[in-house]
């Protein structure tokens, strides 16, 4: 057997087993609009990534690509060493995919439907994974047990994306996509997500990519972010090397006499050694804040929206993989 | 068994519980179950009131000839109209994409729909029939013959309208265009003979009504439920099985050819953004 005939490894394709998601100078181009403009990004086994963007970043799109549902007009894109543009059913089993809004199946009954859907992964079975999730484990999983027999249109909006996460999951993935998995959600349901999404990458290794608006949700959730804008990652690392990167002005506040200050730098240890220098004990009320990732985040976008996207880059160069 | 054929194996399997499921819950909803019996009723009282007319040339109930071309308006409305009216709402409210994000799953699916569809058409022929036999004289339910021509036009009928509906629903953008096909086929059922006799026709509309399905069928369940003298008020004065056969096998080797095609170009276009798009539009629709 010929080791190096393997046709669904594209040529140059990295082929470290690890690596789930490789994706190089991906370009998306609507008429004469560059929706993505050269986003490259790789994710290992058991990586939770987050993409994150405002509205119309681009964002659906990739995961789009990514999933096999839109043809991508240039670039690499190998997701589990095969291109999604010619994935097969094999290929197609060991993806899960939880999509932005479904309203589907509302006359089947939560078990019904996962042991249903569950039921086409089962010839893509093998030794390390077995297909599919065991139904009621899963629906205990996703925190559904007292609602397995109930009709899903009659679920709460909450559930009801849970049942979603359930369908995406219950071919037991490698690799999940989440678009906006907590659009609608209220803090609790919020939280509970999180929780499983944490569970989900401790029980399976499986790699994770999701989409989502809110910072706080990325910064919880994943182990790197990446923020796209205008069609390109603008900066991407973790939560903490982020804002660490990003060499926003962090604010000083303090009093002295009675009379309270705030200034705005870059280098805030130098500017309050100079503060002591200057009036050693006068100085009461000390407070340095760092700018939060938010604060970056937003200042970033804003940069990039305005059309200073050479400038954003330079500054927030990416972090090496 | 290799291992290429289990997956379809599974996913075919998994298509026919689909359907059965669906079915039964067809018979649990209200909706449903009144889109089942108001045709039926309609029809019923329809050829109730017609039972004392009589075919012109004949002393033939006119009610008992319309029983049987209900039957075939039946099976081509649900062939037609059901199916395109399936494909449109459920790739609005992201089926379809469900179906395409699980490993065979769209095979699944239409098998699941060639089940829903073939049973409901077995059960509105039956809810036709069964009253009908008592309301209406003449017809030969008691020939074995008659039930093996009608399963037999059955069959044919809905292999030669399904695929057409397939392609006709996967042409249409959301489900409040399904008069698009809806009111064609009523137009259809207008000329082809099914509540009159075509014979009475100009000559062109005969010619017409004979291009589409609709006209064949009644002719073919006409054939099997009518005694053989009532062939002679037909066109030609003949049943004309191997016609029957022609022009519905036409269309279902047409239908057959073009729905993978439609299907697939239909399949290929569903994504996430595209179903959320609709949904959009659809509600806008909604809050105007």
């Amino acid at each position: 057997m010929a080791v190096d005939a393997e046709p669904e490894v594209a040529p140059g394709a990295t082929a470290d087993p690890q690596v789930t998601l490789d994706v190089r100078d991906l370009r998306m181009r609507y008429g004469s609009t560059d929706v993505l403009d050269g986003v490259s990004f790789t994710a290992r086994r058991g990586q939770v990534l987050a993409l994150l963007g405002p509205n119309g970043a681009g964002k659906t799109t990739t995961i789009e690509i990514l999933e096999g549902f839109r043809m991508r007009s240039g670039g690499h894109v190998d997701v589990l060493g095969v291109d999604p543009a010619h994935g097969d059913e094999r290929w197609r089993a060991r993806l899960g995919v939880v999509l932005q809004s479904w309203r589907d199946h509302s006359r089947w009954r939560v078990r019904e439907l996962l042991a249903h859907l569950g039921s086409y992964y089962t010839p893509y079975s093998t030794s390390q994974v077995r297909r599919p999730w065991d139904v009621d484990e899963l629906i205990d999983l996703v925190g559904l047990s007292a609602h397995a027999r109930q009709r899903i249109g009659q679920l709460s909006g909450g559930q009801r994306r849970r049942v979603d996460v359930a369908i995406g999951i219950v071919g037991r993935p490698e690799v999940l996509f989440l678009d906006e998995p907590t659009a609608g959600f209220d803090p609790a349901a919020r939280r509970e997500f999180h929780d499983l999404v944490h569970r989900l990458t401790d029980v399976d290794d499986t790699t994770i990519l999701l989409t989502t608006h809110d910072l706080d949700e990325a910064e919880k959730l994943a182990d790197r972010i990446l923020i796209l804008a205008g069609g390109r990652i603008i900066a991407s690392g973790s939560a903490d090397e982020l804002s660490r990167r990003i060499a926003a002005d962090a604010e000083v506040r303090w009093s002295r006499g009675g009379q309270r200050f705030v200034h705005s730098t870059a280098d805030s240890t130098g500017f309050v050694r100079e503060l002591f220098a200057q009036h050693d004990d006068q100085i009461a009320d000390l407070e340095v804040r760092r700018a939060s990732l938010e604060d970056t985040y937003m200042t970033l976008v804003r940069d990039v929206e305005s059309g200073r996207v050479d400038g954003a880059a330079q500054v927030f160069p990416e972090v090496a993989r | 068994m290799t291992s290429d054929l289990r997956p379809l194996l599974v996913a075919s399997r998994a298509g026919l519980s689909r359907g059965r499921i669906e079915l039964r819950q067809g018979f649990t909803n209200a909706e449903t179950l009144w889109g089942y019996l108001l045709p039926t009723v309609v029809l019923l009282v329809v050829m109730f009131f017609a039972r004392d007319a009589t075919v012109p040339g004949t002393d033939f109930s006119l009610g008992g000839q319309m029983l049987p071309s209900s039957l075939g308006m039946l099976v081509a409305f649900g062939g037609l109209a059901t199916v395109a009216a399936i494909i449109a709402t459920e790739r609005e409210d992201g089926t379809l994409l469900r179906a395409k994000a699980t490993p065979n799953g769209m095979l699944g699916y239409l098998i699941s729909r060639i089940v829903v569809v073939a049973g409901m058409g077995l059960v509105s022929s039956a809810l036709l029939l069964v009253p009908g036999s008592f309301l209406l004289d003449g017809l030969m339910l008691g020939n074995p013959v008659a039930w093996l021509t009608l399963a037999g036009v059955l069959v044919l009928g809905m292999v030669a309208t399904m695929p057409i509906g397939a392609v006709l629903g996967s042409l249409l953008s959301n489900p409040r265009e399904v008069g698009l096909v809806t009111l064609p086929i009523m137009g259809l059922v207008a000329i082809s003979g099914i509540f009159y006799p075509v014979t009475v026709m100009p000559g062109w509309v005969q010619g017409l009504a004979q291009v589409f399905p609709v006209y064949w069928l009644g002719l073919g369940m006409r054939s099997a439920l009518l005694p053989d003298a009532m062939a002679a008020v037909e066109l030609g004065g003949s049943w004309r099985h191997l016609e029957t056969l022609l022009v519905l096998g036409g269309w279902a080797v047409a239908g057959l050819a073009l729905a993978p095609v439609a299907l697939r170009r239909m399949a290929r276009r569903e994504s996430g953004a595209s179903v959320a798009a609709r949904r959009e539009k659809a509600m806008q629709r909604v809050t105007w």
